[in-house]
């Protein structure tokens, strides 16, 4: 069954200016985001993992227009994202939200819980008086907090009741994507579970769609239909979970797998051990931006960056030698 | 045996009593207690000056013009060349003094959060505006700048408020951008956005509240330096009409009998020097206790 995308990117670039620039030099640049294309579908959940640094939060920003794009498209349902004007974004904003990672930095502690969660109906004028406090101790209710706890402020709650709040306050206007960056790893081990059940019970429950960043390879395994590696602010690789975990093509996708550790000590594996550091954005390697550290390097590495791939119908891969 | 008797009610009430104490009684409020209870005093001798005051301050009476302070029980500290009471004038002074400075800065502070905080969150050409204008302003040592104003607009109360609101506005312009330069990529800032809130409601909702503690302190020592300016302006006769007792022009008259009365400008002097120590012992105490960056020095 052929699903109708929810979410298309194409060719989306963000740049960041590194310092002032001279008259006579381009000024440099961060290529954060580096002609990145791919697109979610209804209902699915794709997992975007890749080391630090590597612009997975930036891509999420960029695909709600948090931060402004450099260049390429974004289609939201049919509809060119990057093309609205500033009133238009804002009403789009109704069906996609995000959720931060530090749910100690995203939510503003001078306000009550209730009135975090309220916040985005009375941003949109969506009900008014009672219906919005039924409403808002309903959201209370769907991440596992109580009427009780509306009336508190963030500091008076822990790590995890604060990214329910802040999951509580995503869900206010029925989006319909929700961004998810790196949602669980400010939190505990055991309140981690907890919380990525609660995303997943939700998605089944309001037929949400999510990107999910990551660094943690077994969470993303777990929550994704489909799995994107990014390096160097590139989709180096992007399949559905089953096929990248099991026959994954692209070298550095082979040696992050590898890296991952296993809970059995007794666990022979075979481990591709990256060498050197991850190349500068400002001054990427010419060619493919992996080449530097790859175990599969070949002479035609250095013939321009290669393109994203197609192997199969869903498995898609940056590299010239698979 | 002792451990099994509950304990009296008494002391646990005493034990209560001694934690809330030592909790009020610290040391690092004693600069918020000494200057706190100076700023109150000065706000009810000029709310109660009426009932306070030994006389009417504008009462002349020839016949008992320039009494020595401490000699007479009727005019505690002595009169001036027309016969009004000091003491009476002082307090009635007080009046004028925080109501200037406090007004004045509440509008300086408002406007200079407000352009602050616009400059900084919009950043490019607005804030190359904002920011060149307040240089403008800047370049002006700040009594010519007032005294420029005050010239222009002439004497009175309300002129000497704006005089002092547009020369001290950028002060907190200044602060309140540098706060918000990095209060405005935080999360819960950007989760706003997200939810498609409108710039002005992020900038009054979730940033400048963020940017109170440093303000207030602020506020506290304009308060001191906004009075000694409605004095000096005062002094210099550009403050308000003559009639209406305030410190500045108290000084300015008792100049002329240095030499033979000098209580007629210690006083007033006196009255500006623990008025401005007062206040600014409270606004040093608010900012160790409220200023993240001067904790724990």
């Amino acid at each position: 069954m052929e699903q109708e995308a929810l979410l298309r990117v194409t060719g989306l670039k963000k740049y960041f200016p590194v310092g002032k620039g001279d008259l006579f030099k381009p000024k440099e640049m961060v290529h954060a985001v580096d002609d990145v294309s791919f697109e979610i579908k209804k209902g699915e959940t794709l997992g975007l993992v890749g080391e630090s640094g590597c612009g997975k939060s930036t891509l999420g920003m960029t695909l709600l227009r948090l931060t402004e794009p450099t260049a390429g498209q974004i289609w939201f349902e049919g509809k060119e994202v990057t093309r609205l004007s500033k009133g238009e974004m804002r009403s789009l904003r109704r069906q996609m939200q995000i959720i931060f990672q530090d749910p100690y930095a995203s939510l503003n502690n001078r306000m009550t819980c209730e009135s975090i969660v309220g916040e985005p109906l009375s941003i949109h004028k969506l009900y008014t008086g009672r219906e919005r406090r039924e409403r808002v101790a309903y959201l209370l209710g769907k991440v596992g907090l109580g009427a009780e706890h509306g009336k508190r402020y963030p500091h008076e709650f822990s790590g995890g009741q604060r990214q329910r709040i802040a999951i509580a306050r995503a869900l206010a206007m029925n989006p319909k994507l929700i961004v998810a960056d790196e949602p669980v790893s400010a939190l505990d081990v055991s309140i981690q579970a907890q919380v990525i059940n609660l995303l997943e019970d939700l998605q089944n429950e309001f037929d949400l769609t999510y990107l999910f960043i990551s660094h943690d390879l077994y969470v993303v395994e777990h929550i994704s239909d489909r799995v994107a590696v990014m390096y160097l602010g590139q989709i180096v690789e992007i399949a559905p979970k089953d096929e990248l975990y099991s026959s994954p093509i692209h070298p550095y996708t082979e040696a992050l797998l590898t890296a991952a550790p296993v809970p059995d000590p007794t666990a022979k594996r075979k481990r591709v051990l990256l060498t050197g550091d991850v190349p500068s954005p400002i001054h990427l390697p010419s060619g493919c931006r992996y080449h530097e550290r790859c175990q599969r390097r070949q002479v035609d590495c250095l013939d321009g960056v290669p393109e994203l791939v197609f192997v199969n119908k869903d498995h898609a891969v940056r590299c010239r030698h698979f | 045996m002792d451990i099994d008797q509950p304990i009296r009610h008494v002391d646990a009430v005493a034990f209560q009593f001694s934690r809330i104490k030592k909790r009020i009684f610290r040391k690092k409020y004693l600069k918020i207690y000494v200057g706190g209870s100076i700023f109150l005093a000065l706000l009810f001798a000029s709310l109660l000056a009426p009932i306070i005051a030994p006389h009417d301050p504008a009462k002349l009476d020839l016949t008992l013009k320039l009494l020595r302070a401490f000699e007479s029980e009727d005019f505690i500290l002595g009169t001036d060349n027309l016969g009004r009471d000091l003491l009476s004038r002082i307090i009635y002074g007080s009046r004028i003094s925080l109501l200037i400075g406090v007004v004045s800065v509440l509008f300086a502070a408002t406007l200079g959060a407000l352009l602050g905080a616009i400059s900084a969150y919009f950043g490019k050409y607005v804030d190359e505006l904002i920011m060149k204008v307040v240089e403008i302003f800047l370049a002006f040592p700040f009594l010519l700048l007032s005294i420029v104003i005050m010239a222009f607009l002439g004497p009175g109360l309300t002129n000497i408020i704006i005089a002092l609101v547009l020369s001290r506005w950028v002060q907190f312009c200044r602060l309140v951008r540098g706060e918000v330069l990095s209060i405005k990529g935080r999360d819960h800032v950007v989760a706003a956005k997200a939810l498609g809130a409108k710039d002005m409601y992020i900038i009054v909702r979730h940033i400048l509240p963020y940017t109170m503690p440093s303000l207030i302190v602020m506020c506290t020592f304009e308060v001191a330096l906004v009075i000694i300016y409605e004095s000096s302006l005062s002094f210099l006769g550009l403050g308000v009409p003559a009639s209406v007792p305030t410190w500045g022009t108290m000084l300015a008259e008792g100049r002329t009998y240095m030499m033979a009365a000098p209580w007629l400008s210690v006083f007033p002097g006196l009255a500006i020097f623990v008025t401005v120590l007062g206040i600014n012992l409270l606004g040093d105490g608010l900012r160790d206790v409220l200023d993240p960056r001067m904790r724990g020095r």
